[in-house]
């Protein structure tokens, strides 16, 4: 019922919020007071986390920056690096995928900024970046990922950034502006001393060319180094003039922060590597490497719908359900957004991503990074 | 015997029945390649209409009945809106989300795996009663109890026994008191009479029965009615009224789906070796469709195309009344009888059957429909060897219960 939750908005400091929930909660048995308010406001919710678009700022021709103000149940106290699981409707199926918020954190904030590239071959990006109205209503999944600005930051960073991997770095390098970290290493403490080497195929496709450059010349902490790749080539890290060295000789002693399309961080991790230095290299990468060994494989069955499927160690179990015919929950993909969730009846499932096993019973799983290891049931 | 030596489709040979098969498959993809923004706009939109009506219904009543002017309007409209939630709730929205039919939409608000209906059985009972049991057994006699539901003898295989006498009493309960009936639905009367049942599983079956009724009762019966002051028995009775109205008319449409007399029953032994084209028959065989118009339909849970939905279960049910177009000609393709007909005839025939036999078999007529003659050019042809799996090589079949009985337990 709608009138218990909202006369007590006004006076949500000094009511405990859950309680009332709870006291609402018996009035809407067996659904959540929520699930009335959201139709009144689809932000009042807590039973899933929401967004509504705000304003689509376009960057460059090909991407655009989502301001996106989040429903009751957010807190806006991401670390600066994290990305977020945004869920739009496409053809009546909400689709999930993952950007890095490019707004700094701000506890009294009211909205946070997402920055999309609109992929040739990504039709939710397309659809992100040209076809969203303000005002439509997105699902979000908590901030996560370890790609994050320390606390406090080290006193030399280097960020190796390559197109749309800007976005993550731009979140950490407005939170420094704001608390004024950019100064430089001054030896008062605090201060941070950041250099920023950039590709991008053009200087028209590059996000943020305009704020970056202004904070280049604001503040004597942060080097900014562009390289436009369609005319100048890729980044060779090792090359004797366009290397590391030629733009940041002092690399060594960096923590360096890299971003960027999968090859491009398979040639930096090699890089360090082979100096030694991996310990200071920090990776952002937005596609799941599936590792492990696999599982053996084996018969699941899906009990509610009483489908089963032969699947090998290999195949992850959301894959399994979705050819056996079940309606899987999925989110990211990834091992993210945990949409995918399900409840593991019996059996025995092993991460893809680590190898590590799951097999008690009647354990909540993955099902988008798990595989069978043998014979296993599920509850859908 | 087999499923294939059931008389009403001997006339079809084995390709047949496989061609048949092929056929109900292709109409399930093309439906599910079509699912789209349409489809998804329509179950939002129903949430919408039902939750409103929840809340119009409260209000009126808590509300309304305050003044002695209003009262009589009030107490009118707030049951009626009460009761309609309850039914869309229950029929077109619970009922098939519970199934899956709105998974594709991904969805955390609207999935089977999480959905909780507004009445006293746990969704997680149901899902194993009835998406499991029934619709993987249906009218299997010893193995779908929706058969009767454990109280009532539906079919004239089932023995006689003098508790069958207050039968006409029993059913009278069942239908007023019908969300209570559900709501011990899967703790399977019949295996407890026969002290087949475990009794730890029992036992959380029936905790999780208690607190999901407990909420219920107290919602409708406490709460509410507290919170409309002086007129609490306004609200009490207001509320009471609806329940009824809606346990009335969710036993009515439930009894019009496999009790008609075109409905078949079937034994075990008929089960046996069933491939997945001699289940769709199955299931075509096993129900009952009524007539109606779109509201009508709405108001069932689209269950008035009980075929379709026992072919598809999980397909969208504002597609049924389009599949049934289809469905229907494929039987008169296949000569195959396709039970239909008016609300009132159909349960008419359904209250039948339950006075007939609450007698002993010798005692009344068999109102099961004539059957077609088998087709004189078909000739009894010993039983081919059709390289199956028998069931001794198949695993067992699953009579275990829903994920809540162990582990963790919902509120």
């Amino acid at each position: 019922m709608a009138g218990a939750g909202t006369k007590v908005r006004s006076a949500a400091r000094v009511v405990p919020w859950e309680r009332v929930r709870r006291a609402g909660s018996k009035l809407t048995t067996p659904l959540h007071p929520d699930d009335y308010l959201r139709l009144v406001n689809p932000l009042w919710s807590q039973r899933e986390l929401r967004g509504r678009i705000e304003e689509v700022i376009p960057e460059t021709d090909d991407a655009a920056t989502l301001v996106i103000r989040p429903g009751w149940g957010w807190r806006f106290d991401h670390r600066p690096g994290q990305y977020v699981g945004i869920g739009i409707p496409v053809d009546g199926t909400f689709q999930w995928r993952s950007y890095s918020i490019s707004s700094a954190p701000r506890r009294s904030g009211r909205t946070i900024t997402i920055t999309v590239r609109a992929m040739p071959e990504g039709l939710l990006s397309t659809h992100l970046v040209k076809g969203l109205e303000p005002g439509t209503i997105v699902r979000l999944a908590a901030p996560e990922g370890d790609f994050v600005l320390p606390e406090p930051p080290p006193a030399k960073m280097l960020f190796l950034v390559g197109g749309s991997g800007v976005t993550p770095v731009m979140a950490m390098l407005r939170t420094m502006e704001r608390r004024g970290q950019l100064r430089g290493a001054d030896g008062q403490g605090g201060g941070v001393d950041v250099v920023m080497h950039y590709s991008s195929p053009t200087p028209e496709r590059m996000i943020f060319a305009d704020e970056l450059q202004r904070l280049a010349e604001e503040h004597d902490g942060l080097a900014l180094h562009r390289l436009h790749t369609d005319t100048d080539g890729m980044l060779d890290l090792g090359h004797d003039e366009g290397g590391i060295d030629s733009f940041c000789p002092d690399w060594r002693e960096r923590e360096t922060y890299a971003c960027g399309p999968g090859p491009m961080l398979d040639a930096i991790t090699e890089f360090f590597a082979s100096h030694d230095l991996e310990d200071r290299l920090h990776l952002e990468r937005f596609t799941l490497q599936l590792g492990g060994e696999g599982g053996e494989g084996g018969t699941i069955t899906f009990r509610n719908s009483g489908k089963s499927i032969d699947a090998d160690g290999a195949t992850t179990v959301l894959e399994a359900g979705e050819s056996a015919g079940v309606g899987m929950p999925y989110g990211c993909r990834m091992g993210i957004c945990h949409t995918c969730t399900l409840t593991l009846v019996e059996g025995k499932v092993r991460d893809l991503r680590n190898g590590d096993e799951f097999d008690q019973r009647n354990e909540q799983v993955q099902t988008c990074v798990t595989a069978a290891v043998g014979d296993c049931t599920f509850d859908i | 015997m087999a499923i294939s030596d059931v008389r009403e489709y001997m006339h079809l040979t084995e390709e047949q029945v496989e061609e048949l098969g092929r056929e109900l498959d292709a109409i399930r993809e093309e439906v599910e390649a079509s699912r789209g923004a349409a489809d998804a706009a329509y179950i939002n939109r129903l949430i919408k209409i039902q939750r409103g009506l929840a809340v119009a219904g409260r209000l009126t009543l808590m509300l309304g009945t305050q003044s002695r002017r209003t009262r009589v309007p009030a107490v009118l409209a707030g049951t009626s809106m009460l009761a309609l939630h309850k039914i869309l709730e229950n029929m077109e929205i619970g009922h098939n989300v519970m199934h899956g039919q709105w998974d594709w939409m991904n969805d955390p608000e609207i999935h089977s795996s999480n959905w909780e209906w507004d009445t006293a059985q746990p969704a997680e009972q149901w899902k194993h009663s009835h998406n499991y049991v029934h619709h993987q057994f249906t009218n299997v006699l010893g193995y779908d109890n929706d058969i009767g539901y454990g109280i009532l003898r539906m079919a004239r295989e089932q023995r006689w026994n003098v508790f069958n006498l207050g039968q006409p009493v029993y059913n009278a309960l069942l239908a007023g008191l019908f969300q209570w009936g559900v709501a011990l639905h899967d703790l399977d009367l019949e295996k407890i009479r026969k002290g087949e049942k475990d009794p730890k599983e029992m036992k959380r079956q029936l905790r999780q029965i208690w607190r999901k009724g407990r909420n219920q009762a107290l919602k409708d019966y406490v709460v509410y009615p507290a919170l409309s002051g002086p007129q609490w028995r306004t609200t009490l009775k207001a509320n009471a009224a609806a329940n009824f109205t809606r346990n009335i008319w969710a036993y009515v449409i439930i009894f019009c789906g496999h009790f008609p007399d075109g409905a078949m029953h079937f034994t075990e032994e008929e089960i046996e070796d069933e491939t997945r084209a001699e289940w769709y028959l199955r299931q075509i065989l096993g129900a009952a469709n009524f007539e109606g118009g779109p509201l009508l339909h709405i108001l069932s849970g689209n269950l008035g195309f009980q075929i379709e939905h026992h072919l598809f279960p999980d397909l969208p049910s504002n597609r049924y009344a389009d599949i049934s177009v289809r469905v229907k000609e494929l039987c008169a393709k296949y000569d195959i009888p396709y039970t239909i007909g008016p609300l009132h005839q159909q349960y008419g025939q359904a209250l039948r059957t339950i006075i007939k036999l609450s007698v002993p078999n010798g005692w009344t007529s068999d109102d099961k429909p004539p059957q077609p003659p088998a087709k004189p050019d078909s000739p009894e042809a010993p039983p081919i060897d059709k390289g199956r799996k028998s069931d001794a090589e198949r695993p067992p079949r699953r009579s275990e219960l829903g994920a809540w009985s162990r582990g963790k337990q919902a509120s």
